[in-house]
């Protein structure tokens, strides 16, 4: 019998996250993954700052909260001591690649054997809906209220395509979670992203389009065809790069 | 062991070594940069781990992470880099992790100057960064104390839960003297059952969550009161001072690190010729010898502080003080190094106006 | 047979599992639950496949599925 239930190392408690956000998905793909490669004894996660600092809440392991975009560096510190530890960092958008562009660039490079799971929903969500490095030209925010412009703001960032440039990185990936089949493929990467890890080969990431109704003034279903329409002609999903 | 020529920076790090800590992060900048330098070659002989950061905020965050695990490390810089560091060092106090943070201070503000300095007194003793907090800051005078300093700074860090500084500047990490490396043997100290070490349900402890986060005002204000109870034990019990012909006399001096050396001999000199001057040396800076100056105080007919700075440590000495007696101030700053000559004049000067005051 | 279960205690009523359900056979109740969310609720247990979409798509992993 097949049985679909929360998995083990995500904790059995409710989850902060607005209506229908999909980093409650993510979240669960990072558990399952974990779930299926490793023991829970074998893991230690980073939480972000962003929507996601809660994350030491969920995740059902030993876990740190980062200071903001710090969580690659915080995450080298633990593997370089722990190096039989499968580390991982959660970061969003405004945390990895703005804040923290500096720290994920150089642990990419230097190829640092740690998991990257990177939710990009161009937005800043928990501070309420500004501008983030990421977010789309035209796309209007709270400090983009005309829409984002190249003259004004300059042009949103691809962090996979960038990061798949570099020798560092043994596995680079954009996914999406929109619908049920790019959520299959979405743990799919994941999952490779951490076997990864395992097999010692060094610096994976996993950026995951994700949806943020609240700041995107979308309903939950609206969001995920947002994201179909606009997100994935800026950010095309696919491995960027495999060692 | 026999004494060695050592310089002091290098010596740090070997000191560093011996007491245990087997990880480094750092960056380079001027006058710190034998310590990481000693530190790659070092460690892996040891095997521990060397990392180059991409910058001071990675370096110090990269403490957090292994400081989380509970393994010793360490991370040192000079003022700029110590500037950019502070975030992490407010992060690594919220969550009560230990470990060794060495500063060179050099000339400020801005890029200033490489040349030794005080000015980063406040940094240092007031936290530094964001919040409210305090750190263990050891000022050594020569570099058999740095050694030894640098070995305690990592037990009182693992006693109590919190980053030390020691704080040095160019002259401690650049010169080179006779130590002779002790014999490292520790404190003993609590188990680290809070460390991130990889959990299982039914292992024995609780999750570990390395976490400044308390969001709750109500939880905050609860874990700033721990901080602060943890503040007071360690005034209690680890705040060092030396004293140097204190018993008689009618005028002190106040100074620490390399300065103390320099107003030591300028001491000597002023009772040479017949005045009954002494010497207070904190050694640590925070916590500070508020007791021993504020009795001090009562017996003296006056104090004088001398820094490297345009005056940072002279405002704890007049809190010390109280009062009892007119504290006055003689610095040098923004790389400069006060001469013998200088401070005997100040000496003098003190002296001259305190009669014309009797008269 | 296949047999889902919700937590509707803890569902948000966010609807991303009936747009998902091939069947068509999850609503939103028409009552509120102590979080003040219409959460979902499965209309014809009898239909259900076990394909697990609801389950793949719930944000809040409120979702239990058994084939």
């Amino acid at each position: 019998m097949a049985v679909f239930k929360r998995p083990n190392m995500l904790i059995d408690v409710p989850l902060h996250y607005c209506p229908g956000c999909t980093h409650g998905i993510i979240h669960r793909l990072v558990a399952e993954a974990l779930d299926e490669l490793t023991e829970q004894d074998k893991v230690i996660g980073v939480a972000p700052v962003g929507c996601a600092v809660f994350a030491y809440n969920y995740f059902n392991c030993d876990m740190y909260e980062a200071a903001h975009g710090r969580a690659p560096a915080v995450a080298t510190g633990i593997k370089r001591v722990q190096p039989d530890k499968v580390v991982f960092t959660y970061q969003g958008d405004g945390d990895l690649a703005s804040i923290g562009a500096a720290e994920i660039v150089h642990a990419a490079t230097r190829g640092e054997n740690i998991t990257v799971i990177f939710v990009n929903n161009a937005i800043y969500g928990m501070t309420g809906g500004q501008m983030a490095p990421t977010t789309l030209l035209g796309q209007k925010t709270t400090t983009s209220p005309l829409g984002r412009s190249v003259e004004r703001n300059g042009n949103p960032i691809r962090v996979s395509e960038m990061l798949a440039t570099l020798d560092g990185p043994s596995y680079i990936a954009r996914v999406s979670v929109h619908d049920v089949k790019n959520v299959v493929a979405a743990k799919k990467a994941i999952k490779q992203a951490f076997q990864n890890q395992i097999d010692g080969k060094g610096f994976s990431l996993v950026e995951v389009l994700s949806t943020c109704p609240t700041n995107w003034g979308l309903t939950p279903k609206e969001a995920l065809n947002w994201l179909t329409e606009n997100m994935i002609p800026q950010y095309p999903l696919g491995v960027k790069k495999e060692v | 062991m026999d004494r060695q020529m050592m310089k002091g920076n290098e010596a740090i790090a070997e000191a560093a070594v011996q007491a245990g800590c087997r990880y480094f992060f750092g960056y380079p900048i001027t006058p710190q940069n034998e310590i990481p330098e000693y530190m790659s070659a070092r460690l892996p002989e040891v095997g521990g781990a060397f990392v180059q950061a991409e910058s001071e905020v990675a370096a110090i965050n990269m403490v957090y992470g292994a400081a989380g695990t509970g393994a010793r490390c360490m991370t040192s810089s000079s003022s700029p880099g110590i500037s950019l560091k502070q975030e992490g060092i407010s992060y690594i106090v919220g969550a009560e992790l230990p470990c060794v943070i060495v500063n060179m201070v050099r000339g400020g503000p801005g890029l200033g100057s490489i040349q030794p300095a005080q000015s980063d007194y406040y940094q240092a003793t007031r936290g530094g960064g964001h919040g409210d907090y305090r750190m263990p800051v050891f000022v050594p005078n020569s570099i058999q104390e740095a050694v030894e300093l640098t070995q305690l700074a990592f037990d009182v860090a693992d006693q109590y839960r919190t980053p030390c500084m020691v704080l040095g500047d160019g002259i401690i990490g650049q010169m080179m003297e006779p130590v002779r490396m002790p014999e490292y043997h520790g404190r003993k100290l609590p188990a680290k059952d809070w460390a991130a070490t990889g959990w299982k349900n039914g292992c024995g402890r609780d999750r570990a969550i390395i976490n400044s986060l308390y969001i709750e005002p109500d939880r905050c204000e609860q874990h700033n009161l721990k901080l602060q109870r943890k503040y007071d034990l360690i005034a209690e019990n680890e705040t060092m001072c030396e004293q140097i012909m204190m018993e008689d006399a009618e005028y002190a001096i106040v100074a620490y690190g390399t300065t103390a050396r320099i107003a030591l001999t300028a001491m000597r000199k002023a009772r040479a010729d017949g005045m009954k001057v002494g010497l207070i040396r904190p050694i640590t800076v925070w916590p500070f010898p508020t007791e021993i100056i504020s009795s001090a105080a009562k017996r003296v007919k006056g104090i004088l502080t001398v820094e490297m700075s345009l005056g940072q440590m002279v405002d704890d000495v007049r809190l010390a003080a109280n009062g009892a007696c007119p504290v006055e101030f003689y610095g040098r700053t923004g790389g400069m190094v006060p001469g013998v000559k200088e401070i005997y004049q100040q000496i003098q000067q003190m002296d001259r106006e305190h009669r014309k005051e009797e008269l | 047979m296949a047999k889902i279960t919700i937590d509707a205690g803890r569902c948000k009523g966010c609807g991303l599992c009936i747009d998902a359900c091939p069947k068509k056979i999850l609503k939103a109740s028409d009552k509120i639950n102590a979080k003040g969310y219409h959460a979902v609720e499965c209309a014809e247990p009898e239909k259900c496949i076990g394909c697990a979409s609801c389950y793949m798509m719930c944000p809040d992993c409120v979702i239990t599925v058994e084939r």
